[in-house]
């Protein structure tokens, strides 16, 4: 098939499996987010794709042919380090023509080049300036660009944002994805954080542990996230032990949900339920019965701390329906069952 | 305030100690005739003059001069593949070859000159001027394999990847990125070894003392026979020389970085 | 280009140059000095082949001792004289501007690459009756009529200290430059005086350091073989002088061969047990 196919790569060091049998297929074009906590093994995946390190076993098909023996230089990649590695020595306009350089390229063509992309980063009139004299936002346009200079089949970029503020980070997100879309370029974006992952993907896989845990459009990961540690690792959630009661339906602190069914065969299980999610109401009836112990109101969002059974349950509101409790209140929690995730615990 | 001045106190009287036998010495050079007097009598840069007017005291000059530029070259040439390869590769055993490049320079000269002075009478090449040259690229190869393997340190390897990723293969990333961004460390290498070599006694005189008279040797040899002003114009010269090598690696180098302090501007 | 263990010959490549230049010209000019320590002297040449220990018994002789002795206590004093005057200079050093330190370390750069001849030269002006520093104590009026301070044991010292001073700074520099300075910030805020700051953060801090680099100067002390010579009497010799001499002028290759095999066993000794308190210090 096109694309870039991954096929059971794993990579050990020693007795320790960075990367874990990780299968996964993109079609070209698409955008990639590769989530997980440091240490899961997604910048390993990244490099092998890159071939800056070698599968301990596996396969990693481009368009059919296994390119895991091709050595980096002849992958035709262009890839952006978490250090962004502008050359220091070269300035701005020739850090962007330096693989056309070493191609032998003439000096017209590195120059119209490089042109050509400085006002695609919008950063025209740079190009004599030293890399040191740049700001952290225009490094990170000049990285893109060198990265992107011979148009490449592969985009690769290793925690490319993280050194940015956060204004300018999501700034950069909303740009690079935008910039992606007008090339088409498939792209691999190594990130451990989940809201720039949901920004700009089309497919987000998430990694724990070295394996592939899911990989699927980023709402589907937020609504159907495939476990627990998915679940709590994309976006905020309540996670709560749950029970099947007499007639199969799942109990949550001792309340059944309306309408929510366990699974065929399971007894026990974990529920997933997004702060948003939650509604308070009045005790009684299908509510869970908890006391409100802290109210966090931010301004957009309200968020309200429930204890109820000896775990915290957290609701968050938008002011236009205000919940209009305060700590120490009684309320009852009502948790529809359309938003409640069953999650093999 | 009181500690300010207890302080420029102690870093004047470090810098009287170590300027006092340099100021006479440069006092000395300008005495009219041939006088070891100090304050000196009389004004006359003729001295100075000597160093390359008489025949003898050039020769010592050339020869010295000579020895350093291609011992200095020989010794980067030892240094910077070696310095490479142990950057390039994981080789842990390779590190052998590091520790018999530092060796040299941190046992006591005396013990390389006397290793040379065996070797070459035993090969029969005694008092030839190249071997002077090997002696000396062998015993200072230290200098640039230090600041050549500091300079490979400081290198961050995702440029080096970062080159890879774009299409370079090894000897593209060689000459486009490594070695330019060596350049510094490669330069000060050699202008260390240049200095040194330049300054070197014993093992120029245990190769090649009874054949050829470098500079150091000429003074110690006129220093047993007698006083002459030349050898403190030539002292002062050293001093000069020294001295311009090691602002300009300052100048153009980061010589704190070179001595051991961390990063440069980070 | 990943860095990986070499695996064809052409991947060891580089090595090939500087392996055989170190092999050829260090590793067996040592092995050969080590061999002609074992080797017959022979009075009308160099020496002929053997396997004796005549020149490692010498050592036996009180000339020897003495020399030996002589030269240890040559080289504490010196290392003790410039660690105590290197130390607080040093660590002054690296508290000021970028700029002030970067002259500093060039003078001592420029001093410390100065032939040992111009050194000896230096301090026997200095030192002499007619161009000294006695002639100004004089012009001060503290000395009646000036003198010649050498040679003597002092001059000697002082020769070596200069000589010494240069390089115990340059070895102190990076652990200094490199020293926490929150650590001494802390110690001020617990209410401690500068000195006292000083004396009990940074020296205990650095002991290891210290004692390290005592090591160092001292094995560099060692080496100095010229100062002895220009500035002292033949009373003042050390083991490195002694060698030259045995070598150059006495003809006696492989006396001198067994006293440098010594003298190197002595420094790699030490030089390892500056090793193994360097990593002392790492491992804290």
């Amino acid at each position: 098939m096109s694309g870039l196919v991954l096929k059971d790569i794993t990579k050990s060091f020693g007795s320790f499996k960075a990367v874990d049998t990780a299968n996964l297929s993109v079609p070209h074009g698409k955008f990639v987010c590769l989530l997980g906590p440091s240490g899961c093994g997604k910048t390993t995946l990244l490099r092998m794709i890159a071939g800056l390190e070698d599968p301990s076993s596996g396969e990693i098909l481009l368009d059919g042919t296994d390119i895991t023996p091709v050595p980096t230089h002849k992958r035709n990649l262009g890839m952006v380090f978490q250090s962004l590695a502008l050359f220091p020595h070269l300035s701005v306009g020739d850090n962007i023509a330096y693989p056309l350089r070493i191609r032998g390229a003439s000096r017209e063509d590195q120059k119209k080049r490089s042109d050509e992309l400085l006002k695609l980063i919008h950063l025209s009139g740079f190009s004599d300036r030293p890399v040191a004299k740049l700001s952290g936002g225009q490094r990170q346009r000049v990285a893109i660009a060198r990265a992107l200079a011979l148009s490449p089949k592969l985009f690769l970029l290793d925690e490319p944002l993280s050194a940015l503020d956060a204004k300018l980070r999501e700034a950069m997100q909303v740009e690079l994805r935008q910039l992606q879309q007008r090339l088409g370029i498939t792209t691999f974006v190594v990130t451990h954080d989940q809201r720039e992952a949901m920004t700009m993907a089309d497919l987000v896989v998430v990694m724990g542990h070295g394996k592939i845990l899911q990989a699927a459009p980023p709402i589907e990961i937020y609504r159907k996230p495939a476990d627990a540690f998915v679940a709590d690792f994309i976006g905020m959630t309540n996670l709560l032990d749950a029970t099947a009661d007499r007639l199969g339906r799942v109990s949550v602190l001792g309340q059944a949900i309306p309408n929510l069914v366990m699974p065929e065969g399971l007894t026990k299980a974990s529920v997933s339920i997004r702060p948003e999610d939650v509604h308070l109401g009045p005790v009684g009836g299908d509510a869970i019965a908890g006391t409100v112990t802290f109210v966090r109101d931010l301004g957009g969002t309200i968020e309200t701390f429930v204890e109820a059974g000896g775990k915290t349950i957290v609701a968050v509101a938008t002011p236009r329906e205000r919940p209009e409790v305060v700590a120490g209140q009684q309320v009852g929690l009502i948790l529809p069952a359309e938003a409640c995730v069953v999650l093999k615990s | 305030m009181k500690q300010t001045f207890l302080r420029r106190l102690y870093f004047a009287a470090v810098a009287l100690f170590l300027a006092a036998p340099l100021i006479v010495v440069a006092g000395v050079s300008v005495n009219e005739k041939q006088d070891l007097a100090f304050p000196p009598k009389g004004f006359s840069l003729a001295w100075y003059a000597q160093i390359f007017a008489d025949p003898e005291w050039r020769k010592a000059l050339i020869a010295s001069l000579s020895l350093a530029v291609t011992a200095a070259a020989l010794a980067v040439a030892i240094a910077l593949p070696l310095a490479w390869f142990l950057w390039r590769r994981i080789a842990p055993w390779a590190n052998v070859f590091q520790i018999l490049g530092l060796a040299p320079f941190i046992l006591p000269p005396v013990i390389t000159a006397l290793g040379m002075l065996t070797f070459w009478a035993t090969t029969g090449f005694y008092g030839q001027p190249w071997t002077a040259v090997i002696s000396h690229a062998i015993f200072f190869v230290t200098l640039p394999l230090v600041t050549l393997s500091l300079g490979f340190a400081s290198i961050d390897r995702s440029l080096v990847e970062a080159a890879a990723t774009m299409g370079a293969d090894d000897r593209t990333v060689l000459k486009t990125v490594v070695l330019p961004l060596i350049r510094p460390y490669l330069v000060s290498g050699y202008a260390f070894a240049f200095v040194l070599s330049l300054n070197e006694y014993i093992v120029a005189y245990m190769t090649i003392g009874f054949t050829l008279e470098t500079l150091p040797i000429k003074i110690f040899n006129a220093l047993r026979y007698g006083y002459t002003p030349t050898m403190a114009s030539v002292s002062v010269f050293f001093v000069a020389v020294a001295a311009l090598v090691f602002g300009l690696i300052a100048r153009f180098g980061d010589i704190r970085r070179l001595l051991g302090a961390m990063s440069s501007e980070s | 280009m990943k860095r990986e263990a070499p695996k064809s010959l052409a991947d060891y490549s580089p090595l090939f140059f500087p392996g055989l230049m170190l092999i050829v010209f260090f590793v067996i000019p040592f092995s050969t000095m080590i061999a002609v320590s074992f080797f017959q002297r022979d009075p009308s040449g160099f020496y002929t082949p053997d396997f004796v220990f005549t020149n490692y018994a010498r050592f036996l002789s009180l000339f020897f001792g003495k020399v030996l002795g002589f030269s240890l206590v040559l080289a504490v004093m010196v290392a003790i004289c410039c660690v105590v005057i290197a130390f607080p200079f040093t660590f002054l050093l690296t508290k000021r501007p970028r700029k002030v330190q970067t002259i500093w370390l060039v003078c001592l750069l420029s001093v410390l690459s100065l032939s040992e001849v111009i050194i000896g030269f230096a301090w026997s002006t200095l030192f002499s009756r007619t161009a000294g520093i006695t002639n100004l104590f004089v012009a001060i009026g503290l000395m009646k009529e000036p003198v010649a301070l050498l040679p003597s044991f002092w001059a000697v010292l002082t020769g070596m200290v200069y000589q010494a001073l240069p390089y115990t700074i340059l070895v102190l520099y990076p652990a200094l430059v490199r020293l926490d300075p929150t650590l001494l910030e802390a110690a001020r805020t617990l209410g401690a005086s500068p000195v006292r700051a000083f004396m009990n953060v940074v020296v205990p801090a650095l002991r290891n350091t210290i004692v390290a680099t005592l090591i160092m100067v001292f094995v560099f002390a060692l080496g100095s073989y010229l100062l002895p010579q220009i500035l002292g009497r033949p009373s003042h010799w050390t083991l490195s002088v002694l060698i030259t001499d045995q070598a150059i002028y006495q003809s006696n290759m492989p006396f001198a061969a067994a006293m440098a095999v010594f003298l190197v066993l002595m420094s790699l000794a030490l030089v390892g047990l500056t090793l193994l308190v360097g990593r002392r210090e790492n491992a804290l």
